[in-house]
């Protein structure tokens, strides 16, 4: 409770209905479950900090995805800079996955899944109908949650994007590829002398970065990670994240985190999703030292999520 | 804590209670299996104690003295003669100085029966072949009439009466110890057609028949089934014609076999005037009747592609042909393969659609072509096994063994296919 800082303090004492009252310590916790902060009221639309840019990759604006009847996410706004790393942050169910997948189109399969408002990417409308969704892929790029690599070799992996998009014209320029590739994704040295061996016998942390290898492989401009580290040990985790680090040079990386400490340390921007609002975004160290919301500072402090 | 103890105390009964079913379900279990077991093992011993007696011949081999005065017979050359040419008579001739007692015209006549209905056309065909044999002396091996057969092979069996008299029994023990009469394997059953006369009746035809049909059913089913599998499953809009059509399909699947000849009848043969015992025809119905299977197994593969190999391939900028004919196809062949193996396996046991688009006629010729009139194995079996001569009848359980061959070997493929593509991920 102390390190709640004075003004959700303060607003916790206006909503509340009975919280105000002292209470000894030992219940003092049970006061606090009926004073949850995720009933705060979110205005719609209305997301604090910093969330446009001067020169954004990604233009979004007042974007607004529902799956039937379930709105997933509610009127949001933002912009995503040219090779920046922004991190979504948010407790389990909030949309950042839902609007993470918005960019480069892979609800697409989903049949009730419905977008509105305006998605640009340099530019252009990443949902205009005569938008080819393969070229769309081809720039942006995506990581997922659990690894999952074709059962297929791992060259076949990696080679997999050029092949179909016709990127190389020669064997030779294929090997460059998938070597380069391999090599940005740190895993050249441990697969290089086993490049014919299925990539399903690889571990965990191996399987992920060659995923990472194959998003890289078609050189896209943006890539997309959904909690590439969900399912890997620390030291896997931390193998991807210099990776992240590495690759922030030439890329636009979004990704989508549970880990608090991860989007510190990796991202320069961080988005806080609650309830399918986009809550604030900030740069990633005002964000983890001053939230300006109290549902980010709950968030960030461990309250819930 | 006297709390926490019968807590535990309660926890500690229902256990026992927990693990005596779980025991008891497990019997259930293995009865089950051993009732399965069981009845397979019953009907295997029925049918191989009937049927191994089908892949042995009784011969008889002689000495035959192709003398043209006994033959009537100067020339072989000239096809006038043929009509009133003798052939059996240098047969008979040869038994009887084997069973020298037999010499009356009447005890001739008994000799004469041992042999099988074409024997004596056994002759003609070798000296049409090589007419220099006339007047040589040859030793060629004739099969038995079906009644010396019985006895030969079947003599304390009750099941089996005995038709030749008691002088005829004692002729052919006599010719059995001198060696004359002898069993050996029964190669005829792997190089004829059908044949009014179980000695000379094989299950080639049928077997021939039986691939053939089986050709055009999988060149038919196969192919149709994936693409419309693949198409209901990745491409379809989920609507309420798609609904329709997988309700139909379903639907399909547990037609019984019949109507499908029924159908075959009514359309390949009444209304494209398709001609009648043809594979082809035989194929196109039982492709039908398998379409089912295959569309439900295939689809059912299909589905079990896990979703993240999509997603990985669209992350890539895959297009959806791509996703399904670089990924999806790839790792739900094995599933699609089995289901194809079995649905093919199902149609070459079948036997009612084709009685009704004419595969029940009776024929000789192993068949040359998709055109050509063919039978098909289970056809064979219910022709012997309706067939009233004795012979038909081990012949039709030893040709019941030869399908369950081919059964066997089919679904051996499909575990092994299944085992070789089956990939983790």
């Amino acid at each position: 409770m102390n390190t709640m800082s004075p003004s959700i303090s303060a607003e916790a004492d206006m909503r509340s209905k009975g919280a105000a009252v002292p209470v000894p310590d030992g219940r003092r916790k049970d006061t606090l479950m009926e004073d949850k902060p995720e009933d705060t009221v979110i205005e719609e639309g209305k997301t604090v900090g910093k969330p446009f840019t001067a020169d954004p990759k990604f233009k979004l604006r007042n974007v607004d995805v529902s799956y039937g009847a379930d709105r997933a996410i509610k009127n949001i706004s933002l912009d995503i800079g040219r090779n920046e790393v922004i991190a979504f942050i948010g407790p389990s169910g909030c949309g950042k996955s839902t609007f993470l997948r918005c960019l480069n189109r892979m609800n697409d399969s989903i049949d009730i899944c419905r977008v509105k408002g305006s998605l640009e990417l340099d530019e252009q409308n990443i949902y205009d109908s005569k938008r080819d969704v393969v070229e769309l892929r081809a720039r942006v790029g995506m990581v997922f949650q659990k690894p999952n690599p074709f059962p297929k070799s791992i060259y076949d992996n990696v080679a997999y994007g050029p092949r179909i998009h016709g990127l190389a014209n020669r064997k030779s320029e294929l090997d460059d590829i998938v070597e380069n590739s391999l090599r940005k994704a740190g895993l050249w040295n441990e697969a290089k002398d086993r490049l014919d061996a299925m990539a399903t016998g690889m571990s965990g942390g191996q399987q992920q970065r060659l995923c990472i290898a194959r998003a890289i492989a078609v050189s896209p401009e943006v890539i997309l990670m959904d909690e590439p580290c969900s399912a890997l040990d620390p030291i896997a985790t931390a193998r991807v994240e210099e990776l992240i680090a590495e690759m922030s040079e030439s890329y636009t990386i979004v990704i989508v985190t549970h880990s608090m400490q991860q989007a510190a340390r990796v991202s320069n921007r961080t988005a806080y999703f609650h309830m399918g609002h986009l809550v604030e975004v900030n740069e990633t160290d005002t964000v983890f030292t001053s939230p300006q919301h109290p549902l980010t500072e709950s968030y960030i402090t461990g309250r819930f999520g | 804590m006297t709390d926490q103890r019968s807590q535990a105390e309660i926890v500690r009964k229902s256990l026992k209670r927990r693990y005596r079913t779980e025991r008891r379900f497990r019997l259930y279990g293995i009865l089950a299996i051993f009732i399965a077991l069981a009845s397979l093992f019953i009907l295997f011993a029925d049918i191989i104690s009937k049927g191994h007696t089908g892949f042995v011949k009784t011969t008889i081999t002689l000495d035959v003295t192709l003398d043209s005065g006994m033959m009537y017979l100067d020339d072989p050359t000239d096809l006038d003669q043929w009509s009133s040419a003798d052939f059996k008579a240098p047969i008979i001739a040869a038994l009887q100085a084997q069973v020298p007692q037999a010499a009356s015209a009447a005890e001739k006549r008994e000799l004469g029966r041992f042999l099988g209905t074409f024997a004596d056309s056994e002759i003609r065909d070798l000296l049409t072949k090589n007419p220099e044999l006339l007047n040589t002396t040859q030793t060629i091996e004739f099969p038995t009439h079906d009644r010396v057969s019985v006895y030969v092979k079947h003599a304390d069996n009750p099941q089996y009466s005995i038709k030749l008299s008691e002088q005829q029994q004692l002729w052919v023990d006599e010719l059995l110890q001198k060696g004359i009469i002898d069993t050996s394997f029964n190669d005829v059953l792997f190089s004829r057609g059908d044949s009014r006369e179980p000695a000379n009746a094989g299950v080639l035809g049928a077997i021939v028949g039986s691939l053939l049909t089986m050709l055009v059913t999988l060149a038919i089913s196969f192919p149709v089934g994936i693409a419309a599998a693949v198409y209901l499953e990745e491409f379809a809009p989920q609507n309420k014609l798609t609904d329709f059509i997988e309700v139909n399909i379903n639907n399909l699947a547990a037609v019984p076999s019949i109507i499908f000849g029924l159908l075959g009848l009514a359309v390949f043969i009444n209304l494209f005037g398709m001609p009648r015992s043809v594979p082809v025809v035989g194929g196109l119905v039982l492709a039908l009747m398998t379409l089912p299977t295959i569309i439900i197994s295939s689809r059912a593969a299909i589905k079990s592609v896990p979703p993240s190999i999509r997603e990985a391939a669209e992350g890539v900028g895959a297009s959806k042909m791509q996703v399904v004919l670089h990924h999806v196809v790839p790792l739900a062949m094995p599933g699609m393969l089995t289901g194809s193996i079995i649905g093919m396996a199902q149609a070459l046991g079948e036997t009612a659609p084709l009685l009704l688009i004419g595969m029940v006629a009776f024929i000789v010729d192993v068949p040359d072509g998709l055109f050509s009139s063919a039978t098909v194995l289970p056809v064979q079996i219910y022709l012997w096994a309706s067939s009233s001569e004795q012979g038909f009848v081990e012949l039709a359980s030893a040709a019941i063994m030869v399908l369950l061959t081919f059964m066997i070997i089919m679904n051996a493929l499909a575990i092994w296919l299944r085992k070789r593509l089956e990939r983790r991920w």
